[in-house]
């Protein structure tokens, strides 16, 4: 596995909207490295003819039937909002379009 | 900021455009995907809201059943293959209109793929439209930009979003590159949206309202010089909201890429934003590559592995192709290409349906459901259906004026008035016949002594037709319905000319 570059930790920390300072980054590079490295000897493991599992439970089709449960109300939901205007979510200017 | 574009003819000429349409469908269930909060439209706003839409720790999600075997339904309906097993994904972003920010979503598992679409085109050829996959997702919440330009990103300070839309079931369904489509590619791409919104509906799926957002379309285009086989770089023009701005948005696309590639340019592979207004569209976000997303599986929630025995016990279910359909009701009632195309656009066809199920000749149902009542829902802004059952218009109310005419009571003019007198609410069309005294007169002395005046009166006309002009008789006709105000049946009246002048 190609290593881990800062440029690669930079990029991810942009992704997640992590703000990370020079030296977090360089010591993330370092961190993150040891963890790779780590999870690359499980990729070692011999899984010929192993089925990939991507839940620990073997259950498939866990449904709900299409009825409908009273929702929270608006006042508990607005209640966690850090900014309410006209009963909605008040958030920053999101993106400029041009 | 309106940028250069060419002629599209002149794009045409140097380029083959390719097209790919992604077709999102929100669904009718009556819960969200993934909780049980209400889907109805036009609520109060975050009414709709629960820790599991909003995506407050702890909370977990669950799948609706519903809205997997609509999934199902839909891509059967595209002739699509439907997985044996198949996972949610996580599409990580981060933007306020998805709290989690990720949006529960499906990425190299869908539920459907592979399938196809056969589209007819208004000149009856058909194009075949190749579907990648047809994929389950969520809704996303529904910003309104305050500040600035009313609506627009552009130049808002802030933004107030409503979660109420957050969660609804979406399935996405996404074309090939549509290839060879030429010149016609603006109007493949709008018959498309059309067959597949006439097949959801069919389905009863989804309302697919696009003027509603039930159903919207990302417009993907790229060009390619004439005979390359190589694909351009791709511009991904999102909400293209109405069957007209699909094919406008296509067009300008394509006039916009010919003139930056003939002027030696780059296209830009980004999100350009629709206007409605000006047919035009500009440059939105870049578009992020797909392993921005870092889509990985959902953890919270199991594979959707629907049995056979299910996936055939929905196919079962499938209604009649639409397109089938019109086809084999356009040779039932012996309509003419013109006619049908008349009733189709003037959404009567399910109520002919039922007119000639309830006994009405097929011709007699599309003259009475597409003419004065026509007129009148057209005037009123409503389609006839709806019109007609305002008004408490049935049916069975054409059957019964068909049949007054049949049964010689009412000739055609006079069943004109009556249908007018039942459209105004004077009652059924025995009621108005009976109120306006309209009948034809069934004295068949009166009827007689008519013909013979008129007869006497132009002895001239009936010489000639004594000789075998029969054709001469209208203008004799014309002139008994006159004297008898015309109350008679002209039918009966010509038979009787030409009985007392030798011609039967």
């Amino acid at each position: 596995m190609a290593e881990l570059t800062r440029d690669d930790v930079a990029h991810l920390a942009g992704l997640a909207r992590i703000d990370l300072s020079d030296a977090e980054l360089d010591r993330m590079v370092g961190e993150l490295g040891v963890i790779l490295e780590s999870v690359a000897k499980v990729q070692k493991a011999p899984t010929d003819g192993v089925e990939p599992m991507s839940h620990p439970l073997p259950l498939t089709n866990v449904t709900r039937a299409d009825v409908v449960v009273p929702s929270l109300g608006t006042q508990a939901v607005l209640a966690a909002a850090p900014a309410v205007e006209d009963d909605r979510f008040s958030v920053p200017r999101i993106l400029t379009e041009d | 900021m309106t940028e250069a574009t060419i002629p599209f003819e002149e794009a045409l000429a140097a380029y083959d455009p390719v097209l790919g349409l992604e077709v999102h469908v929100e669904l009718n269930t009556a819960t969200k995907m993934f909780c049980g909060c209400a889907t109805t439209f036009g609520a109060e706003p975050n009414s709709q809201v629960c820790p599991t839409c909003l995506g407050l720790p702890g909370a977990l999600p669950v799948v609706n059943e519903k809205g997997v075997e609509s999934a199902i339904r839909i891509g059967l309906a595209l002739n699509c293959e439907i997985a044996e097993w198949c996972r949610f994904a996580r599409k990580n972003y981060f933007y306020p209109d998805m709290p989690k920010n990720f949006q529960t979503s499906q990425y190299d598992e869908p539920i459907s793929f592979g399938g196809f679409l056969d589209v007819e085109l208004d000149d009856g050829t058909v194009y075949r439209v190749e579907i990648e996959r047809a994929h389950m997702e969520e809704d996303t919440g529904k910003s309104l930009h305050v500040g600035g330009a009313t609506g627009r990103i552009h130049g808002a300070d802030h933004s107030l979003v409503d979660y109420n839309r957050a969660g609804i079931p979406l399935i996405e369904i996404v074309t090939k590159p549509m290839l060879g489509t030429g010149e016609r590619a603006p109007e493949i791409a709008r018959a498309y949206v059309a067959a597949l919104r006439d097949l959801v509906k069919a389905l009863g799926v989804s309302d697919v309202k696009m003027e509603q957002g039930s159903m919207r379309c990302d417009v993907n285009l790229s060009l390619m010089p004439k005979g390359s086989t190589t694909l351009g770089t791709r511009s991904e023009t999102k909400n293209v909201n109405s069957l007209r701005s699909v094919e406008r948005a296509v067009r300008y696309e394509i006039g916009r890429h010919g003139a930056i590639l003939s002027s030696g340019g780059k296209v830009v592979q980004e999100t350009r934003h629709w206007h409605e207004d000006t047919g035009i569209t500009t440059s939105g976000r870049e578009k992020s590559d797909a392993e921005d997303y870092r889509y990985f599986p959902e953890p919270d929630l199991v594979p959707v592995a629907p049995s056979r025995e299910t996936v055939e016990a929905l196919r079962a279910t499938l209604p009649e192709n639409p397109a089938a359909r019109l086809r084999r009701l356009q040779s039932t009632w012996g309509y003419s290409d013109l006619e049908m195309r008349d009733v189709v656009n003037a959404g009567l066809v399910e109520t002919i349906e039922e007119t000639v199920a309830a006994g009405a000749t097929p011709a007699g149902a599309r003259k009475w459901w597409s003419g004065e009542v026509a007129r009148r829902a057209n005037t009123d802004g409503q389609d006839v259906s709806s019109y007609a059952a305002g008004l408490g218009v049935t049916p069975a109310h054409v059957v019964e004026l068909e049949g007054l005419v049949t049964a010689g009571r009412l000739n055609d003019s006079m069943a004109r008035q009556v249908w007018e007198g039942v459209l105004d609410g004077e009652g059924t069309p025995t009621l108005v016949a009976d109120a306006r005294g309209l009948e034809l007169v069934r004295d068949d002395g009166a009827l007689e002594a008519a013909v013979d005046a008129v007869i006497a009166a132009n002895p001239e006309v009936a010489d000639k037709i004594r000789e075998g002009k029969v054709q001469a008789a209208g203008a004799l006709i014309g002139q008994v319905m006159k004297a008898m105000k015309g109350q008679a049946d002209a039918a009966k009246a010509r038979a009787l000319i030409l009985a007392k002048l030798g011609q039967s």
